[in-house]
């Protein structure tokens, strides 16, 4: 199936989800954005557009916000990232843009770049215009993108501006990844989501939906385009390896976020407990108080200062009031039919970093749902027959371009870097699509 | 004495708003402009706002009083009854008939004031009916009104002057003529202060259209300043002067006041906060007094009119350039751009590298530093990624270096710098003694003329 328009329209949300998860970062309103765009310094060379993985020219779609134009300011952020909207809202500016810039060392508040620039997209939005910018002259040739995730979405949006027909395969019904279905409701709605990959539609990108790709299907697609590019992501959540593992009660974040988002999970029962200590983790905590459950508990193997969540997601947790539960571990599953308890372990660091569970010193929490959320694996087994080339699994790129060992595919995203930041996939994949453009034209140059 | 007074405007319009601003602290009021009255437009302030700021400077299209001249004599009458001690001063005017002038001057005199002020600057409205500025723009017409009013009156006469004039002399001098006891200056400017884009129509709106307006406010104290000394330092035109334009704190009093004013004038700061803002003007002025020694005002006016010479006269031997505090930095680099762009490229990026490099041009550095590839530190995996900045909060790349050999001492750099006390211009010595272009060309001459008659000395 085919389809380019409407997505927005067809987005499941609940108004229910819509009320408990209010925005985390209320939008700017138009005076208040005027006073904060003209905080900002106008820096030469800005620490912040350094630190943007996109590059977006911070100053100059601030001062645009300053002066009132505020479709020169979309335009300039939608011309280094596509999906200037979902990273003005999902982006980590703490450790970003906001991150690097000079007012912290002038003992004042960072500007606020994200929500300026959520300002400027949603008036692009509220305006009703097109996406700025139409595609280049029909070059005739095309490119496969597998995966419909924000690494294909900002690739195929180059290589449209560029005259190259796109076309993006996903598993899913609907498109953009983990941009739809993975991101906390209270940072980026899926409906804005969907809002923002209508207007890559009507740029000419095409989407095929329900496509799961595997080696035969994919020895397909090389022989139909030009080149193919990989923006598959991360595989499933990785398990505990306990015994009743299967049982009711017990699911990934990924599964839980994304039933959330679509609708399909509206309420959680009392007593919840998640387990790993990343961004994922936090997003699925946080979104099971929402839901309403009295108790929720994230377990962790180790420290509060080794978890991979960010600092202020850690802190945002807490006064959400989840209960962290440091240098514990699960070691056994109890329930008849569904799950009742989680018998946990304390664990001893030995020497050498590593973990070993201390048996005597357990204790049993009752809990009724066990979110896991312990890392994912990679998701590339179906390139395994030497495609292209491998490193535990995650796909070897050039990162400057997007070229993997074999010419004639390129990738970007969670697949290659292990899973990162949507504006870091976004980055990849307009490398990439500048990549493929640049390299169809030397390709072809002579045919 | 309290030298801070409201100017005619409308904050002096009637007595009861003037008894309320002697109660919040002002020394004195002009009246609101008296004379037979006119009917206003409207709307018919606009003003400009910059950075976010309100009211830098304020544009009106009103005319003079638009109340009956008996009311407000009435009115200045109870006003000096009940605060004998504050200075009222009417500000007049009337047609340019000598009887019209003595009339009106006889009737502000009987009703009390406490001296008179000729507003020969109003530049709309007025100026048409052969009123306000044009009379303050032609000396002769100047001179001639304010001699009729000599003949009347009893109280000091203060000529207000405009500065729609290329001189301000020249108007200045002609009132010191006529026998003017004072003057006071400025009046407002000639202006438009913008145009809505949407409708194309000027502001401020009349029914579609505009005119031109006088601008005050913050925005023309420095060329009020500027026609202060002017006149100050003009031994025909100086007399005991009130300074006007820009008002609004005690660090512009006192800098009206070392350019010779007795009194300052204050119109825009009223309107803009009303009556209180006084309180802080004359507090701050005597903190400042007392912190400097000085008594009273006459202690420190006119201090400063020694020290605006002509360009001719200054040192060309003397050299400043800028430093940069690397303590300070935090790496804007508006400097840097602002020298090479605005000024003398000799402010440099280079102190990452190992040998000074004085080629990159700004448009490069952002051209390389744009091509990095950048990722999202991720806490577990980019744990050492984020290296300290070495001695300095700001990274070494990002705090500019002054080439002081290249460096003009233009200012520039420390204008831009959003820091205070960052950048600094520090002076180097350059082995010469002072020496002006009043003296170069002297001694050039004389060169010249040495040469012609060969003297061996020179
Ligand atoms: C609305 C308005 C009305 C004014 N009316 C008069 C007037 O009637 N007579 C007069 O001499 N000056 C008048 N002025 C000029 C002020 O007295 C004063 O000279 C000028 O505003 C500059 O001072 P400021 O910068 O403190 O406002 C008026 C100014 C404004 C803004
Ligand atoms: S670093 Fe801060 S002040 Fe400088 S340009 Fe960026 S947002 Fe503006
Ligand atoms: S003073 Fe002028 S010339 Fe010197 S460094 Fe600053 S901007 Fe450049
Ligand atoms: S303008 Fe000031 S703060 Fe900015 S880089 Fe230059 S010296 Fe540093």
């Amino acid at each position: 199936m085919s389809t380019s328009v409407g997505f927005f329209e067809r987005s499941p949300g609940s108004p229910e989800i819509a009320a408990r998860f209010g925005d985390l970062h209320p939008p700017l309103a138009p005076a208040s954005a005027v006073i904060e765009a003209h905080r900002c310094l106008y820096c030469f060379d800005a620490p912040c557009t350094a630190a943007c993985p996109t590059h977006i020219d911070v100053p100059r779609f601030i001062k645009k916000i300053a002066s009132g134009n505020l479709e020169g300011s979309a335009r300039t952020i939608l011309d280094a990232n596509i999906l200037g909207a979902s990273c003005a809202r999902a982006c980590p500016v703490q450790v970003l843009c906001e991150g690097s810039c000079v007012m912290h060392r002038n003992n004042e508040r960072p500007i606020e770049i994200g929500r300026l620039q959520r300002f400027a997209m949603d008036a692009l939005h509220a305006s009703g215009a097109p996406l700025p910018f139409s595609p280049g002259a029909d070059t005739g040739k095309k490119v496969a993108l597998i995966g419909g995730g924000p690494a294909s979405l900002a690739c195929a949006a180059e290589l449209r501006r560029q005259g190259i027909q796109a076309e993006i395969f996903d598993a899913r019904e609907l498109p953009g990844g983990l941009n739809t279905y993975g991101i906390a409701e209270y940072k980026l709605p899926l409906a804005e989501s969907l809002r923002e990959i209508d207007m890559l539609a009507q740029l000419g990108v095409e989407f095929h939906f329900n496509a799961t790709v595997d080696a035969e299907k994919l020895a397909a697609l090389e022989a139909q385009f030009d080149a193919v590019f990989l923006g598959v992501g991360l595989g499933a959540i990785h398990k505990l390896g306990l015994a009743n593992e299967e049982r009711e009660g017990v699911t990934n974040a990924l599964d839980f976020i994304a039933g959330y988002k679509s609708g399909t999970i509206t309420s959680v029962p009392e007593k919840v407990a998640v387990i790993g200590g990343g961004n994922t983790a936090i997003d699925a905590a946080n979104a099971a108080v929402r839901l309403g459950a009295a108790e929720v508990h994230m377990i962790y193997r180790r420290g509060p200062q080794q978890m991979s969540a960010f600092a202020f997601e850690y802190e945002h947790a807490k006064q959400e009031g989840v209960r962290f539960h440091f240098h514990v571990t699960p070691v056994g599953i109890v329930g008849a039919d569904r799950i009742e308890a989680l018998q946990l372990a304390r664990l001893e660091e030995l020497t050498d970093g590593m973990l070993v569970p201390k048996a005597e010193d357990g204790r049993v929490l009752e809990v009724d749902l066990v979110v896991l959320a312990i890392g994912q694996g990679t998701h590339t087994d179906f390139l395994r027959d030497g495609k292209v080339q491998l490193e535990k699994g995650r796909i070897v790129v050039n990162r400057v371009n997007g070229k993997t060992s074999n010419p004639k595919y390129f990738a970007g995203g969670d697949c290659t870097n292990g899973g990162r930041e949507v504006v870091d996939a976004v980055a990849d994949g307009k490398r990439a699509g500048i990549g493929i453009a640049a390299w169809l034209e030397v390709a072809h140059a002579n045919a | 004495m309290n030298p801070f007074w409201l100017a005619s405007a409308p904050p002096t319009n009637c007595g009861e708003q003037i008894m309320r601003a002697f109660d919040a602290g002002w020394g004195g009021a002009v009246w609101k402009t008296i004379g037979e009255p006119i009917t206003n437009v409207s709307s018919r302030y606009s003003s400009i706002d910059w950075n976010g700021q309100r009211m830098m400077g304020l544009n009106n299209i009103e005319l003079i009083s638009d109340r009956p001249i008996e009311v407000n004599l009435r009115e200045i009458a109870e006003v000096k009854k009940r605060y004998p001690k504050h200075v009222v001063i009417a500000s007049l005017m009337v047609e340019s008939s000598r009887e019209a002038w003595h009339e009106m001057v006889q009737r502000t005199e009987d009703a009390g004031a406490d001296g008179l002020e000729l507003n020969f600057g109003c530049p709309h409205g007025m100026s048409e009916r052969g009123m306000g500025s044009a009379v303050g723009q032609v000396p002769e017409y100047c001179e001639q009104i304010t001699a009729w009013v000599k003949e009347k009156a009893r109280t000091p006469v203060i000529v207000k002057l405009t500065p729609n004039i290329s001189d301000i002399r020249i108007p200045a001098r002609a009132a010191k003529a006529g026998g003017a006891d004072a003057l006071s200056a400025i009046n407002t400017i000639n202006s438009i202060t913008g145009i809505d884009l949407d409708t194309l129509e000027p502001r401020p709106n009349v029914d579609g259209k505009s005119s031109h307006g006088g601008y005050c406010g913050p925005a023309v104290k420095p060329i009020a300043l500027n026609m202060v000394q002017q006149v100050m330092s003009d031994p025909t035109a100086a007399l005991p002067m009130s300074g006007i334009g820009g008002v609004a704190t005690w660090q512009d009093a006192a800098e009206f006041i070392l350019l010779g004013a007795g009194t300052v004038q204050v119109c825009t700061a009223a309107m803009h906060y009303g009556y209180r803002i006084v309180e802080d003007m004359a507090d701050g002025l005597l903190a400042w007094m007392g912190r400097k020694g000085y008594q009273s005002l006459d202690d420190f006016r006119g201090r400063s009119l020694p020290n605006v010479l002509e360009w001719k006269q200054l040192n060309l031997n003397y050299k400043i350039v800028a430093h940069i505090e690397e303590t300070k930095c935090i790496g804007c680099d508006l400097c840097y751009t602002a020298c090479w762009d605005g000024a003398h490229q000799c402010i440099h990026l280079d102190r990452g590298l190992p040998s000074p490099d004085i080629t990159r041009t700004p448009a490069q550095i952002a051209a390389i530093s744009s091509r990095t590839i950048s990722m999202t530190p991720l806490p577990k995996l980019d744990a050492h990624s984020a290296g300290g900045h070495g001695p300095y909060a700001t990274p070494l790349a990002r705090i500019p270096r002054v080439d002081e050999e290249h460096c003009v001492g233009c200012n520039l750099c420390s204008l831009v710098c959003p820091v205070p006390e960052c950048i600094t211009m520090q002076q180097r010595d350059t082995g010469l003694p002072p020496e002006t272009w009043e003296e170069r060309v002297a001694k050039g001459a004389a060169a010249e003329a040495n040469a012609i008659t060969g003297n061996p000395n020179l």
